[in-house]
């Protein structure tokens, strides 16, 4: 229990209110309401807390696991660590009185700064839930900016970045998903073209795709851009260190999971949505936006601004009712951002790559093991295997406590025997090894 | 924070040098092979700093913030209570923290099982029958909850495009409602801040889906009608939609659900004591009633012969509402703060919660008038008095006068309906020494105001900045560096 | 232009009619109580826009106003200063800070105010 009032200091209190006992400041609640039963376990003390959640958590089995498809086996430097657990930063609110605020408000526009000078984009806000909510939210802009109903997206999207667009238009059959068929894992530009007609808002694309390969998206946005429709681009922000962006390409949007830059997998969040913009778009932003300004003295201050777009002053009409968002998280990118530089950051994207490029080769080594597709990838890759890849990976998993990749088998047919493999700087090349062995051992 | 160091707020690209670096890798062969035209042209403009510079550079900003752990935070709405840091470190075990979200299930069972069992220990607790713990944070939750409603009515083939919202509510409300495509029908509160039952009465039609409740309301006060409220609803076939930001006046005390609620959705950030991050990370879970289980967003934390499992074959789920599950680690922490209570203990949170309400309301009553005379539960709303406003003094100047003082200051000009509103939401985590510095010190400020008005309305005085200019930061957007 | 020269709506914009076409903007009352303005959105060309209806909105540091359609008709022109200078709202409400033109469809303009009415009505609101 956290409660700092002592007995005798309740009694005081209930004096100078004017109250008997506590029940008489809580007569408006109807009597059939109060004090129901509650049938909970006795609470714990700290010790056993401290014990129990120790047990549970050893119930996850420890796997040294390949497994990426948008969440990745990152390395979290150990300062970045130790500032996000200062008190000042983890137990504020949303830095509504800007004036005692200043360090967070700073650190949000050091964010904002960072996601754009990554992305190569005009605006950031200062975060999203995830890299899927931030993907709906694009979309949610490029139908109210366009006035259309049509979103074409490429078939190497994130799978669950469409499904959870579709769950933030409310399921609402008046918009349609269309979905632009792959060549060779990578989005065909000819078939993008032959799609947009008048009623297409946007086309959206990821890179490095959901197969892990590098696309065009030079050539894509170009493709979607003649035709005058909004664009969408999804990037990995850590492969930015080294990949080209969506900005030099011409994106009106492009959003990202921040998870990359170093926040732990956590089975899920809390994770980082990245929002970014060009200039023409940031009233269509949702979510929080902090600013550089000047107080009476003409010192320089920092507030959240643009506020009149948001749900607590536009009500009904807000773009979003997005209110808390993953500040903490931001910090932790903006730490990580920091830390590494753009010369890290780069040195991290070509640890990753060059890692999976040494795994392919070994993997595709085994007999009947080969590449899915011939482009070049970033940091992941399918296999084909020359059996069900769910049944490899739990058998892989099952006797060496390794968890090879992702079994594709949800993206249909064709991906039954495809196995997605990832790598990153927390592994090294004994692992690839391991790994090997492990895979071939169990086909 | 007024004189521990001299303020700095040079920005960290200000301080970059090139060459200097945070962190290294080793790679001795490493061979990259990414194609030349797919790679980026110029470098980011990020930040170039060894190690120490950036940990300086951080923790001197931290130390240029108000927070739970080092000021009294009575931020009216948001509850902001002490963070225990037991659950930091249990949420924090590796075993945790570094599970894939698509890790196989047999390999979860640590994480599925406390997701499980928290599940159990919600809906226990609030009357509720099912549960998920997948959105992330209140708005989220609300845009679940609201898309459970529309689900509903398609499937029972009625077509009902109305959420009644009461004129108190918070704006997620509406926001909520618009965004699932719903009218969004504003109803205005009594003069004492309750929902009229005649109005509803009015309102109630062939057209309603939901009316969304914030139960105690934004005032503080408890919707004594709220049983009525849910039975004239229900005999017209609208779901009442409980908005749970103010459940810490209720928990261990009173179960919502046994008002008749169809679905609510918890603030883990705020009953549950996670810490909210400067803005964010929370959790926003959504508690229904059976009816409205079919319908819960897929997958569904599930349990057969001993082993936990998620559950994707629902037909009747609204679907996806982000990629991965919840923020696990935010709900690790919650239930740590669950194992911490049982039923007695919980019930204190709340009379503690409602006793520090009402002392600091009774204590103030007589210099800044409340809305309501009646008995508050967990937070308060005042404003300045007649005095104070003919001396032209705001609520804001109050509230940045607070900020010298070392106090952050309670909510403000929330909620909508109350003119110069100052809502204190003081929680049980405060101790009663703390509460009487606070109101020695409202005191004090109005004072000051009578008798010295300028020097309050161009406070604060001993903050880093003084009041800032958001018009120009408005008219101006320097958002990036 | 002199206030007297326009005319009002209840909802505090003013309208001025030359032939079909109807030039809008905010009051110099309402532009007062709107305080600094930050942000005008404006109407495309060619929306069409109903008499009453929301037409476009203006934002300050805090809030945001609706603006409603004073007559029925087409938008032909905004004005496009405001991206850069929405303060013109506030310096010069009735002139320079005009929002945009309409080519009016029906000029049923038997509801709007003259200077004496809107500011009696205007008065009679503020307290």
């Amino acid at each position: 229990m956290y409660i700092s009032n002592t007995d005798q200091e309740k009694k005081e209190m209930l004096e100078k209110i004017g109250v008997k006992k506590f029940e008489d400041l809580i007569s408006s609640v109807p009597k059939e309401f109060l004090n129901p039963k509650i049938n909970l376990p006795a609470a714990l003390s700290e010790i056993e807390i401290s014990k129990k959640m120790r047990e549970l958590s050893e119930k996850n089995k420890r796997l040294k696991s390949f497994v990426g498809a948008g969440v990745y086996d990152r390395y979290t430097p150990a300062a970045m660590k130790a500032i996000l657990s200062r008190g000042e930063f983890l137990t504020a609110y949303t830095p509504y009185q800007p004036e005692a605020s200043q360090g967070l408000l700073q650190t949000i526009y050091e964010y904002q700064s960072s996601m754009c000078a990554l992305y190569d984009m005009d605006c950031s806000n200062a975060s999203m839930y995830d890299g899927s909510t931030s993907f709906a939210e694009a979309v949610k802009a490029c139908l109210r900016i366009s006035g259309k109903n049509k979103i074409l997206y490429s078939a190497a999207i994130n799978p669950r970045y469409i499904e959870t667009a579709k769950t933030y238009l409310a399921n609402d059959p008046k918009y349609i998903f269309e979905e632009i068929p792959l060549s060779g894992g990578l989005t065909d530009e000819k078939y993008l073209a032959e799609k947009i007609d008048d009623s297409t808002a946007c086309f959206a694309a990821a890179n490095p795709n959901y197969f892990g390969l590098i696309e065009n998206i030079e050539i894509l946005n170009k493709t979607a851009k003649s035709k005058n429709i909004l664009t969408i681009c999804c990037a990995d922000p850590f492969s930015l260190g080294a990949l080209k962006t969506p900005g030099e390409c011409g994106f009106d949007f492009a959003v990202g999971e921040g998870q990359s830059l170093g926040l732990p997998m956590s089975y899920g969040g809390p994770y980082l949505g990245i929002f970014t913009c060009r200039k023409e778009h940031i009233r269509q932003m949702p979510g929080r936006i902090c600013g550089m300004t000047k107080d009476k003295d003409g010192k320089r201050g920092f507030v959240l601004t643009l506020q009149a777009r948001e749900q607590h002053i536009r009500r009904d009409k807000a773009a979003s009712n997005i209110c808390s968002n993953q500040a903490l998280c931001a910090l932790g990118a903006t730490i990580y951002c920091a830390l590494l530089g753009p010369k890290g950051l780069k040195e991290a994207c070509m640890i990753n790559n060059s890692l999976a490029v040494k795994a392919a080769k070994e993997l595709t080594s085994i007999k009947d093991v080969k590449l899915k597709y011939k482009a070049p990838f970033f940091n992941e890759f399918v296999l084909e295997l020359p059996m069900k890849a769910s049944e490899l990976r739990k058998k892989v998993s099952e006797m060496f406590s390794i968890d090879p990749g992702l079994d594709l088998s949800h993206m249909g047919k064709d991906f039954e025997n495809s196995l997605m493999v990832c790598l990153t700087e927390t592994k090294n090349e004994s692992d690839i090894f391991e790994l090997k062995k492990s895979i071939e051992a169990c086909l | 924070m007024n004189d521990i160091m001299k303020f700095d707020n040079e920005l960290s690209i200000e301080k970059s040098r090139t060459g200097k670096r945070g962190l290294h890798f080793n790679c001795p062969s490493c061979q990259a092979n990414i194609p030349l035209e797919a790679a980026r042209k110029s470098e980011p403009k990020l930040p170039q700093l060894s190690e120490f510079d950036a940990v300086r550079h951080f923790t001197r900003l931290s130390k240029y913030n108000f927070s739970v752990d080092t000021h009294f935070y009575p931020l009216g709405s948001c509850t902001m209570k002490y963070n225990p840091r037991i659950n930091e470190e249990v949420s924090s075990l590796e075993g945790f923290t570094s599970l894939h979200p698509m890790s196989l299930d047999e390999n979860s069972q640590g994480t599925l099982e406390i997701i499980y069992d928290a599940h159990q220990r919600l809906c226990e607790l609030c009357g509720m029958d099912d549960a998920t713990l997948w959105p992330v944070a209140g708005a989220h939750g609300e845009y679940t909850g609201i898309l459970l409603a529309k689900k509903h009515f398609s499937v029972i083939g009625e077509e009902r495009d109305e959420i009644i919202v009461p004129d108190s509510a918070h704006g997620t409300n509406p926001a909520t409602a618009s965004m699932a495509g719903f009218k969004t029908i504003n109803i205005q509160s009594t003069p004492e801040g309750l929902l009229d039952i005649e109005t509803l009465k009015k309102h109630l039609n062939s057209k309603t889906a939901v009316i969304m409740m914030t139960v105690p309301n934004t005032l503080g006060i408890f919707e004594k009608n709220i049983k009525t409220i849910c039975e004239l609803s229900h005999k017209n076939g609208t779901l009442v939609y409980m908005d749970g930001a103010n459940l810490n006046a209720l928990i261990g005390l009173i179960k919502p659900g046994d008002f008749g609620i169809d679905m609510m959705h918890l603030n883990m950030h705020k009953t549950f004591s996670t810490p909210h991050g400067g803005g964010g990370p929370g959790a926003g879970g959504i508690l229904v009633k059976k009816k409205l289980s079919p319908y819960l967003p897929k997958p569904k934390v599930e349990k057969k012969d001993g082993k936990y499992f998620l559950n994707e074959n629902l037909p009747l789920s609204i679907g996806r509402i982000k990629s991965h599950f919840g923020n696990t680690q935010v709900l690790l922490r919650a239930y740590a703060y669950l194992l911490k209570h049982g039923p007695k203990e919980f019930a204190e949170i709340a009379e503690n919660a409602i006793l520090n309400a009402n002392y600091v309301k009774s204590a103030l009553e007589n210099l800044f008038p409340p809305y309501s005379k009646e008995y508050c539960m967990h937070e308060c709303v005042l404003a300045p008095s007649k005095e104070l406003a003919d001396k032209g003094i705001k609520t804001l100047d109050i509230a940045k006068r607070l900020l010298d003082y070392g106090f952050h200051a309670p909510t403000v000009y929330f909620p909508l309906i109350v003119h110069e509103a100052i809502m204190i939401e003081p929680t049980e985590t405060e101790s009663k020494e703390t509460l009487d510095s606070f109101i020695e010190t409202m005191r004090k400020i109005n004072e000051e105001a009578l008798n010295n008005p300028e020097f309050v309305k161009n406070a604060p005085h001993t903050m880093p900045v003084k009041r800032l200019d958001e018009v120009l930061a408005a008219r101006q957007p320097n958002i990036k560096w | 232009m002199k206030p007297e020269e326009v005319k009002y709506t209840k909802t505090h914009e003013w309208i001025k009619i030359e032939g079909d076409i109807a030039v809008i903007g905010v009051s110099d009352h309402a532009q007062h109580q709107m305080g600094d303005i930050v942000f005008v959105d404006l109407p495309k060309i060619g929306d069409k826009k109903e008499k009453g209806k929301q037409a476009c909105v203006v934002e300050s540091v805090k809030s945001a106003f609706d603006i409603y359609s004073p007559v029925s008709g087409e938008v032909v022109e905004v004005n496009t200063k405001l991206s850069d200078e929405p303060a013109l709202v506030n310096q010069s409400p009735l002139e320079n800070g005009w929002l945009f033109k309409m080519k009016v469809s029906s000029a049923d303009t038997s509801d709007l105010l003259d200077w004496n009415a809107y500011s009696e009505f205007a008065n009679n609101e503020a307290h």
